[in-house]
C-alpha cells in the first residue's frame, strides 16, 4: 500500500474491506464480475425453464418429480399444466433477452474491460457503475419473485402484448400480481442499463489515455460503445412503454385498451386504447435490443480471432463501420415484427427495404472474418473455436432471417418455428457463443487463473455439435407450419412432426448437460487452473499489458501511451510476432 | 513509473485526471440528456398514436397557474446563470468570499424557484381534479398527468443536485467540485427547455 | 482440432441441407389464387439462402481446415484483393438479392393486401375470443346485426352479443363454429377480435393476419380445392392459445348453399 502523499489522484480511493471490495464495490472489474455472476445465474435459470418446456412438449403426461414444489398450481403432480408452460416460456425469455443477453457480453465483458482497453483506471462514474449493478440485481429479484407468488408469472410471453398484457388477471393465470412484477422488474432494468450506458459512452469518449485515438481502440471496445449508444436509447423508449402499461393495469387508463373488449365474460371497462400503439413502442425497443444482444459478441469474436490468425482482419476499420450501421439501421426497421399484425400494409414493405439491407452490413463483415482467415496461422483454442463457430452460427442465423424480412414469405413464416429458431441462431446461440469465446480468453485475466483447455474444448464440440441438433430443425417445423408458443401440439398436420420434436427435446436436455462441464470449469479453475502469466495469449491490447489479475487502479501508477493500433500482428516485435500497443518500439510499415 | 516520481509530474497527472473527469461530467450530462429526451419522445410519439387511434379526444382548458409556474422556471434559469457568472473561475487564484456569496445567493433564488414550480404543477394537478379530471378520466387528462409527473421527477431529481451542490459550496467554500455545478447548471436549463416543449405539446394537442 | 472442426462443420452444413433440398419439410399444398406469387418467392429465397449458407460454412471449413494450426512461422498473406473486394462483392451480390426480393416481391403481398376484394365478394365475419373461433354470415338480407359485447352470452349461444329482439337484421344472421365456403369464390372475411389480440392462418391458403382489438380488419381470399383445412390461431392469446382453432370447410356451391340453408334452420 503506497503513502497517499505519493499516488495521483484518482477516480476513487483504493478499497478496503469486504463490503466495499466485494458486494458495494466502486471498481468497474468487480461490477463486471457481479453482472457476469449475475448473467450466469440468469441463463441457469433460463435453460432449465427450457428443459422444462422441451420435457412438456415431448412428454406431456409424464410427472416431473419435484416441480409442485415449485408451482402447486401450475404443475400439480409434477404434470405441467398449459397455462404454466406458457409462464416458463414467459419467464424463459425475459431472463434470456434481458438478464443473459444484455447482461453478459455487454454490461459483464464491457464494463471489466472497456476502462482497461483504453487505458483508464476506471469508468467516468464508478458510483453510478455500481448503481447500475445493482439496480439490475433488484430488477432481476423483482422478477423472480413472480416464479414465488401465489399466481404465478405472467402468460403473455416477453413480449407482453395489449390487451393480454394490460387487462389485468381477467386476461388469465399469472395476469394479476405476477405481470404487474415484469412491468415493475424490467422498468427497473430500465434504469439500470441506462445508467451503464452512459457510463460507457463517457468514458470512452473523455478517459482515453495519450494516443489512443478513436480509431486505436480494440473492436469490441468500439463494439461496446456503439452498443452502448444503442442501449442509452433503446431502453429510454421501453421504459415509458412499460410506464404505459403499469398504469393501464392499475389506474384504469386506457392506452392500449380499446372498448367493448369482453374478457373472461367481463366487460372491460376501458375505451379508445391502441394495441398496436404497444406493439409500435415494444418493437421501436425490442429491435435495437437484439442488436445490443449481438454487437458486444461481434466485437469479442473478431478481437479474439485477430489474436488467434497472428494477423490483423483485412479491415478492422470496415468492420467498425459496419458495425455502426447496423446500429443506424436497427432503428428503421422494428415494424419487420409486425407485417400481419394490421398496422398498414403498406409500412410493411417500407419496414422490409431497410431490413433487407441490414444483410449488407452484415455479410461485409462476414466476408471480412472468412477473408481474413485466408492466409493466417489459426491457433485452435477454446476461445477461437467458439469464435469460429460464431460465424458458423452468426450466417445460420442470418440467412433465416433473410426469409423473414419480406413480408409476402412472412405470411407463411410468422409465429412458426421459423422464427423461433432464426432469433436462437443468432441470440440464443451465436451471442452466447461471443460469451463463452470470451470467457476462456479473458477469464486468466480475470482471475489470475487458466482456464482448462481440454475440458474447454469438449464444451465447445459438445455445444456447437448440440445447438446444431436443436435449433437447425426449427426451421423445418416452422416450414411445414408448427405455431409457436404452443403448449401442446394438437392440430391434425402436427402429430408426423412429434419425432422430429423428440429428436430436439433429447438435443436439448444432452447439450443443457454439457454446460456443466463449463460451469465446473469455471469453478475449478478458480482454485486449481494453471496460474495465469501477464499475456499468455501474447496479445497487444492494452489487457495484456498489466498483471493477472489487474491491481485495483488497472495501470498502477503508469498512465499508458498508446503509439499503436491494436492489432499489430504478423510483425517482428521485440517479444514475437506482434507488438504491444503501448510499446514505444516502431510500427510494421 | 515508481513512486520517487518528481512532485510536478505527480500534480500534473492528477490534474490531467481530474480535467479528464471534468470532461465526463459535462459528456455524461449532455448523454443523459439524450435519454431523457428520448423517453419523452416516445411518451409524445404515444400521444399522437393514441389520438389517432380513435375518437375519443376531447379538450382540456389547462389551468392559467401553469403559466406563472413556466415563468418562475425560466427566471430560476436567469438566476442559475447569474450565479455561474458569479463563480466563474478567475485564472490563478481562488474566488474571493463575496463571489461566493452571490452565487451561493443566485442558487438558492434558483431552488426556491424550482420548487415554486413543482408547488405550482401540484397545485394544477388539483385545479384540474376540481373540474373532474384525473388520471384515467380520458385519453387527454392521461397524457396531461403522465407528462406533467415524468417532467416533474425529472426536476425533481434536479432539485437535489442543486441542494448537494448548494450544501457544498457552504461546506467547501471555493473549493467547490465545479464539474457537478455545470453539469446541474446544463441539466436544470434543460428542464426549462424541455418544459416549454411540453407546455407547447399540452397547449396545442391537448 | 482444427481439421476436426472444418470436417464437423461440413457434415453439419450438409446435414442441414439435406432435408431441405429433399423437400422433407414443406408448407402445405397452395389451395389459393394468390398463393403460388408467395410460393415462388419462396423457393427463391430458399435457393438464395442454400448457397449462402452452404457456401459461407464451406468456405470457412475450408479455410479453416488449410489456415489452422500451421508450423510456427508459416508465411501469412491476405486474401488478394482484400477489404474492397470484400466490400464490392457484399454490396454488389447482396445488394442485387435485396433488390430483387425487395421489389420484386412486393408483387406477392400487392396481390394480398392492394387489391380491394371484388363487390361481389362473399362476406363473412370471424370473430376470435378466449379460445374459439366463431364465423357469421350475414343472412337473405345481406347485412350484419350489430355487435353489443354486453350481451355476449357464450352459455345461451350468443357468441357476438347479437339482439334480435332490438336490431332486424341480425334476425337472420348464422353463426357458425365452422367457416364453410363454396370453392372458386371470393370470400371477404372480416375480423373481429372479442377479448385480446388473436390470428388467423390457414396454412394452405396463404394468409395469416392478425385480429386487433378495436379495429376492423378483413382478409380476402379465393379457394380453389374443396376439403377440409385447420384454421389455427398464431397470436399468444392466453392459456388455451394451444387449442384454439376451428375448420375451413371448402365446399361446391351447391353443397354450400344446402349447408347455410341447414345452418339457418339451426339458429
Amino acid at each position: 500500500m503506497q503513502e497517499a502523499s505519493a499516488q495521483p489522484a484518482h477516480v476513487h480511493a483504493p478499497p478496503e474491506g469486504f463490503i466495499r471490495k466485494h458486494v458495494f464495490s466502486l471498481d468497474h472489474k468487480v461490477i463486471g464480475k457481479q453482472y457476469y455472476a449475475l448473467g450466469l445465474l440468469a441463463v441457469c435459470m433460463g435453460m432449465a425453464l427450457s428443459w422444462l418446456m422441451r420435457f412438456h412438449l415431448v412428454w406431456p403426461t409424464t410427472r416431473i418429480p419435484g416441480l409442485e414444489l415449485l408451482s402447486k398450481a401450475g404443475a400439480p403432480g409434477g404434470i405441467i399444466t398449459p397455462e404454466y408452460y406458457l409462464s416458463l416460456l414467459t419467464m424463459h425469455g425475459t431472463l434470456m433477452v434481458f438478464f443473459v443477453l444484455t447482461n453478459a457480453p455487454f454490461a459483464a465483458f464491457g464494463n471489466y474491460f472497456l476502462p482497461i482497453q483504453i487505458g483508464a483506471e476506471d469508468m467516468a462514474f464508478p458510483r453510478f457503475n455500481m448503481m447500475s449493478f445493482w439496480t439490475t440485481f433488484v430488477a432481476f429479484l423483482v422478477l423472480v419473485l413472480a416464479f414465488v407468488i401465489p399466481d404465478g408469472p405472467p402468460i403473455s410471453g416477453w413480449t407482453s402484448y395489449a390487451p393480454l398484457s394490460a387487462v389485468g388477471q381477467d386476461a388469465g393465470p399469472g395476469m394479476g400480481w405476477g405481470m404487474n412484477l415484469w412491468g415493475i422488474s424490467i422498468a427497473i432494468f430500465c434504469i439500470g442499463s441506462l445508467l451503464g450506458a452512459l457510463n460507457f459512452i463517457a468514458t470512452t469518449l473523455d478517459l482515453r489515455a495519450k494516443g489512443m485515438t478513436l480509431m486505436r481502440m480494440p473492436i469490441c471496445t468500439w463494439a461496446w460503445f456503439i452498443t452502448s449508444c444503442i442501449a442509452l436509447l433503446a431502453f429510454a423508449v421501453l421504459l415509458p412503454a412499460c410506464i404505459l402499461l403499469i398504469l393501464d393495469r392499475t389506474a384504469g387508463t386506457s392506452f392500449f385498451i380499446p372498448s367493448g373488449l369482453v374478457v373472461s365474460d367481463r366487460l372491460q371497462p376501458h375505451s379508445g386504447g391502441s394495441p398496436l400503439l404497444w406493439q409500435h413502442l415494444f418493437w421501436f425497443f425490442g429491435h435495437p435490443e437484439v442488436y445490443i444482444a449481438i454487437l458486444p459478441s461481434m466485437g469479442i469474436v473478431s478481437h479474439i480471432l485477430i489474436n488467434s490468425m497472428r494477423k490483423p482482419l483485412l479491415s478492422a476499420r470496415v468492420i467498425i463501420y459496419s458495425m455502426m450501421s447496423i446500429g443506424f439501421l436497427s432503428w428503421m426497421v422494428w415494424g419487420h415484427h409486425m407485417f400481419v399484425s394490421g398496422m398498414n400494409p403498406f409500412s410493411s414493405l417500407l419496414f422490409s427495404f431497410p431490413t433487407l439491407t441490414i444483410t449488407i452490413p452484415a455479410t461485409i463483415m462476414t466476408m471480412i472474418w472468412l477473408g481474413s482467415l485466408y492466409g493466417a496461422n489459426i491457433r485452435i483454442t477454446s476461445a477461437s473455436l467458439f469464435a469460429l463457430g460464431f460465424i458458423s452460427m452468426f450466417v445460420s442465423g442470418g440467412v433465416s432471417g433473410f426469409f423473414l424480412a419480406q413480408p409476402s414469405i412472412d405470411i407463411v413464416l410468422h409465429a412458426t418455428y421459423f422464427v423461433v429458431g432464426h432469433f436462437h441462431m443468432v441470440m440464443g446461440v451465436a451471442s452466447i457463443f461471443g460469451v463463452f469465446a470470451g470467457t476462456y480468453f479473458w477469464y486468466g485475466k480475470m482471475t489470475g487463473r487458466m482456464m482448462n483447455e481440454k475440458l474447454g474444448q469438449l464444451h465447445f464440440w459438445l455445444t456447437f455439435i448440440g445447438t446444431y441438433c436443436i435449433f437447425m430443425p426449427f426451421h423445418y417445423l416452422g416450414l411445414v407450419g408448427n405455431i409457436r408458443r404452443y403448449s401442446a401440439f394438437v392440430n391434425d398436420f402436427t402429430g408426423p412432426l412429434m419425432p422430429l420434436h423428440k429428436f430436439i427435446t433429447i438435443a436439448a436436455l444432452c447439450t443443457g448437460a454439457a454446460q456443466f462441464i463449463f460451469i465446473f470449469n469455471l469453478i475449478y479453475s478458480h482454485f486449481k487452473g494453471k496460474p495465469a502469466s501477464e499475456n499468455p495469449w501474447e496479445g497487444t491490447t492494452l489487457e495484456w499489458s498489466i498483471p493477472s489479475p489487474p491491481p485495483w487502479n488497472n495501470f498502477g501508477d503508469k498512465h499508458p501511451i498508446i503509439y499503436h493500433d491494436p492489432y499489430q500482428y504478423g510483425v517482428k516485435g521485440s517479444k514475437g510476432d506482434y507488438i504491444m500497443q503501448d510499446s514505444p518500439e516502431p510500427s510494421a510499415s | 513509473m515508481s513512486s520517487a516520481t518528481y512532485p510536478s509530474v505527480r500534480v500534473a497527472a492528477s490534474a490531467k485526471v481530474r480535467s479528464a473527469h471534468a470532461e465526463a461530467s459535462r459528456s455524461g450530462i449532455w448523454v443523459g440528456i439524450c435519454t431523457i429526451t428520448m423517453s419523452f419522445m416516445a411518451f409524445i410519439s404515444a400521444l399522437y398514436v393514441r389520438q389517432g387511434s380513435s375518437t375519443d379526444w376531447t379538450h382540456i382548458v389547462l389551468p392559467r397557474i401553469l403559466y406563472f409556474n413556466t415563468l418562475a422556471l425560466l427566471v430560476s434559469s436567469v438566476a442559475l446563470e447569474l450565479s455561474r457568472r458569479a463563480l466563474a473561475p478567475v485564472h490563478g487564484s481562488e474566488l474571493d468570499r463575496g463571489a461566493v456569496r452571490r452565487g451561493l445567493g443566485c442558487l438558492t433564488a434558483t431552488l426556491a424557484l424550482g420548487l415554486f414550480f413543482v408547488a405550482g404543477q401540484y397545485e394544477a394537478w388539483r385545479q384540474l381534479a376540481a373540474q373532474g379530471l384525473y388520471l384515467a378520466t380520458n385519453a387527454n387528462s392521461s397524457f396531461y398527468y403522465v407528462l406533467t409527473a415524468m417532467h416533474g421527477l425529472h426536476l425533481l431529481a434536479g432539485i437535489g443536485a442543486l441542494l448537494l451542490v448548494i450544501s457544498r459550496l457552504v461546506v467547501a467554500g471555493n473549493r467547490f467540485r465545479r464539474s457537478t455545478f455545470e453539469a446541474t447548471a446544463i441539466y436544470w436549463h434543460f428542464m426549462g427547455v424541455l418544459w416549454l416543449y411540453l407546455l407547447l405539446v399540452l397547449r396545442t394537442k391537448l | 482440432m482444427g481439421k476436426m472442426f472444418a470436417i464437423v462443420l461440413v457434415i453439419i452444413a450438409l446435414a442441414s441441407a439435406y432435408p431441405i433440398a429433399r423437400h422433407m419439410y414443406v408448407p402445405p399444398e397452395d389451395i389459393s389464387t394468390h398463393g403460388h406469387a408467395i410460393d415462388d418467392q419462396l423457393s427463391d429465397t430458399m435457393a438464395e439462402a442454400g448457397f449462402s449458407f452452404l457456401g459461407a460454412q464451406l468456405v470457412l471449413a475450408f479455410f479453416v481446415w488449410k489456415f489452422s494450426e500451421r508450423k510456427e512461422g508459416a508465411k501469412l498473406k491476405n486474401f488478394p484483393g482484400g477489404a474492397k473486394l470484400m466490400v464490392t462483392v457484399a454490396f454488389i451480390i447482396v445488394g442485387a438479392e435485396v433488390f430483387a426480393l425487395g421489389v420484386l416481391g412486393q408483387k406477392a403481398w400487392a396481390n394480398v393486401y392492394f387489391t380491394p376484394p371484388r363487390p361481389d365478394a362473399l362476406q363473412i365475419q370471424s370473430q376470435a375470443g378466449q379460445f374459439a373461433f366463431y364465423f357469421r354470415y350475414p343472412g337473405l338480407d345481406g347485412k350484419f346485426g350489430a355487435i353489443h359485447p354486453d350481451k355476449i352470452d357464450e352459455g345461451n349461444q350468443n357468441f357476438f352479443g347479437l339482439d334480435p329482439a332490438n336490431d332486424i337484421e341480425s334476425r337472420d344472421d348464422i353463426v357458425s363454429g365452422e367457416l364453410a365456403i363454396p370453392v372458386n369464390r371470393e370470400i371477404h372475411l372480416l375480423m373481429h377480435a372479442k377479448d385480446v389480440g388473436h390470428s388467423f392462418y390457414v396454412r394452405e391458403l396463404r394468409i395469416q393476419q392478425d385480429y386487433v382489438p378495436g379495429l376492423d380488419l378483413s382478409v380476402h381470399f379465393t379457394a380453389t380445392k374443396i376439403g377440409r383445412y385447420e384454421i389455427v390461431c398464431t397470436q399468444l392469446c392466453g392459456l388455451g392459445h394451444y387449442n384454439m382453432k376451428a375448420y375451413l370447410n371448402v365446399m361446391a356451391q351447391d353443397d354450400f348453399e344446402k349447408w347455410l340453408k341447414q345452418k339457418a334452420s339451426e339458429q
